[in-house]
């Protein structure tokens, strides 16, 4: 040690960037399958309109869940893996990704759709050459509420044994009593929270040059608005806590 | 030619929409459905295409039954054309226009470059090719819907209410433009609104439907306005059946009075021997020729006419060009009660007054049979 801001307990037989990379993993890798789980979920309620209140439903309930009982569960079966902090934070995007989906691809005008199928796209065209790209804003919407919240919510994973990524460093600045390291692990924290979703303003800002630039013009820093956005993450940690 | 044959649509609900129609949709021409909301006209164009299924009955296209095609084939080979044109927001007009082409395994290149030219024939610029729906303005959308309709060259052309959405203003030109590519093209054209106006312009035929899928009325336009089936279309029609008829008679055979006309740097012995018979009035033109005003010929002196002083001539119209409607417009308009006619170029070609209009037009009417299409559909909407 010597005693550099970013030095960090050799107990996480880690290095502060090392933790870095290891909470995006965790966090990122979720929202990715959980975003591929959705994307079919979500046609699936767009076709059965029926279908649409039950999912959402089960979508809200799932999320309800304490990642606390979600462990329990899971550990029997994963144990003290990574995939056991993966698989809630999966579950969890599901929340926000069927609505935004289910929405983007019912915003596609009816004309727009009509004259796909005129013009002879079967079903499958449909989806991918037009519903999908016009439902694309509001998929990456949720794309940046689900990345966010599970850049916060990983931290809880320290819980089954430093599978928290950067809230193992607030675990140990806690027991050690070092303010310095909470500081690491929170601003940490944010500060990708931060960039990620800065990165996904950007890929949006890419991905849809059709856009009229009154609705697309990105705000000069895209915060991810702190006083909303942590909530999931602070339900979480008060479920975790009790 | 599309042939539906004892088509009926019925929803599972017990709603008939369309109910037991039967007509012949001939080739190389335009075929408007016009009728009330509710009338089954739309759920007929889309059954065209296989968008809804026919609960009974059958449609050929060129004596083939469409049930037994491929759904994507034969749509492939419809253009289809909607109201909001119903582009493809994410994409740009050129890849809109060649969406259709790539479907059916064009290059890039080759799709992109039949796109521009498409783009030329629908009076689009092509500075436009590579920006995206939302920076267009709605006439230039339905054109492009037009120009993406015609990408494939499809033999068929199905419009559903396209012109719809657009301003009065817009929607002529669209029109306009409409009946002028279909000059140059020929493609058999189905063509579904509300506005009798409109389908009395662009049809060639006219079925009127009324409201559970009936066909009132299958006929070309003058026959409709001259002779409506029964009250429903001649109610439909609206007021001044008579007038609108006009548009169909020819003007080629008017008789034009080509005397009373000088032009504004006559002499003094010019306008006097101008004015010698019984005419009334003395139209004064520019020195190319293009109409001034009337005056009586006792007001006019040789090189002092001052235009302010002269009577208006109304609306000049083109002599065997535009209709005895416009013919007659241009005479109500005028004080003196004489049109004048004008060629191509606007310099007057002679004056007819409003007996020889009215004669003409019992003589057209004593022959009973408008001269056809080609006449009446430039200005049938001119005077209304």
């Amino acid at each position: 040690m010597n005693g550099g801001i970013f030095d960090i307990p050799s107990d996480l037989q880690n290095t502060y960037w090392g933790l870095v990379g290891l909470h995006l993993r965790l966090a990122l890798i979720p929202v990715v399958a959980g975003l591929l789980v959705a994307l079919p979920i979500s046609q699936l309620c767009v076709m059965l309109r029926w279908l649409y209140p039950p999912v959402l439903w089960v979508t809200t309930i799932l999320y309800a869940i304490p990642s606390l009982a979600f462990f329990v569960v899971l550990i029997d079966y994963t144990g003290q893996t990574e995939l056991t902090v993966m698989i809630p934070l999966g579950v969890y995007s599901l929340v926000v990704f069927v609505p935004a989906i289910v929405d983007g691809v019912r915003s596609v005008p009816q004309e727009t759709l009509d004259a796909a199928t005129a013009m002879g796209l079967g079903p499958w065209r449909r989806y991918f050459q037009v519903q999908l790209p016009i439902a694309a804003p509001a998929i990456i919407a949720g794309l940046r509420v689900a990345t966010v919240s599970s850049i916060s919510l990983v931290s809880v994973g320290m819980l089954i044994g430093n599978q928290g990524g950067l809230g193992n460093l607030l675990n140990d600045g806690m027991i050690y009593h070092q303010p310095r390291l909470v500081w690491l692990s929170v601003i940490g924290t944010a500060v990708l929270a931060i960039l990620a979703d800065a990165f996904l303003v950007l890929v949006r800002i890419l991905v849809t040059p059709w856009m009229p630039r009154g609705n697309r013009k990105p705000r000069p820093v895209d915060e991810p608005e702190p006083e909303s956005r942590p909530e999931p993450a602070a339900a979480a940690l008060e479920d975790a806590v009790r | 030619m599309i042939r539906i044959d004892s088509v009926t649509k019925r929803y599972p609900d017990g709603t008939v929409a369309v109910d037991n129609l039967s007509l012949e949709i001939p080739d190389r021409s335009i075929t408007v459905f016009v009728g009330p909301s509710g009338c089954g006209k739309t759920t007929t164009l889309r059954m065209i295409n296989r968008m809804i299924e026919p609960t009974e009955g059958r449609i050929l296209l060129d004596g083939k039954d469409l049930a037994q095609q491929p759904v994507n084939t034969l749509r492939r080979s419809m253009g289809y054309v909607i109201q909001n044109a119903g582009l493809f927001q994410h994409r740009t007009i050129v890849d809109n226009i060649a969406t259709v082409p790539r479907l059916l395994g064009w290059s890039k290149d080759k799709a992109r470059a039949r796109a521009r030219e498409l783009m030329d024939r629908v009076g689009l610029d092509g500075a436009l090719a590579k920006r995206y729906p939302y920076q267009l303005s709605g006439g230039q959308q339905q054109r492009v819907g037009v120009a993406r309709a015609l990408a494939a060259d499809p033999p068929v052309l199905l419009m559903d209410e396209p012109f719809s959405a657009v301003d009065p203003v817009v929607r002529k030109g669209l029109q306009d433009e409409l009946l002028r590519i279909q000059e140059e093209l020929g493609k058999t054209i189905v063509f579904v609104t509300h506005d009798i106006d409109e389908a009395v312009k662009i049809g060639t035929n006219v079925a009127v439907m009324r409201t559970g899928g009936h066909l009132a009325q299958f006929a070309p336009p003058a026959e409709l306005l001259s002779n409506p089936a029964d009250d429903f279309v001649e109610d439909f029609l609206g007021a001044d059946r008579g007038i609108r008829r006009l548009s169909f008679f020819s003007t080629a055979d008017l008789g034009l009075l080509t005397t009373p006309i000088v032009a504004v740097d006559s002499t003094a012995e010019q306008i006097s021997e101008r004015s010698a018979g019984d005419v009334p009035y003395l139209l004064v033109t520019d020195v190319e020729g293009k109409p001034l005003g009337w005056s009586e010929p006792a007001r006019l002196t040789a090189g002092a006419v001052d235009p302010e002083r002269l009577l208006p001539y109304g609306r000049p119209f083109e002599h065997g060009k535009e209709s005895l409607r416009a013919a007659l417009d241009g005479a109500v308009l005028s004080p003196t009660g004489w049109a004048v006619a004008v060629s191509a170029d606007g310099r007057v070609t002679g004056v007819v007054s409003q007996q020889t209009i009215g004669e003409a037009i019992r003589a057209a009417h004593a022959e009973g049979d408008p001269d056809g299409r080609t006449d009446g559909r430039t200005d049938a909407k001119v005077a209304g």
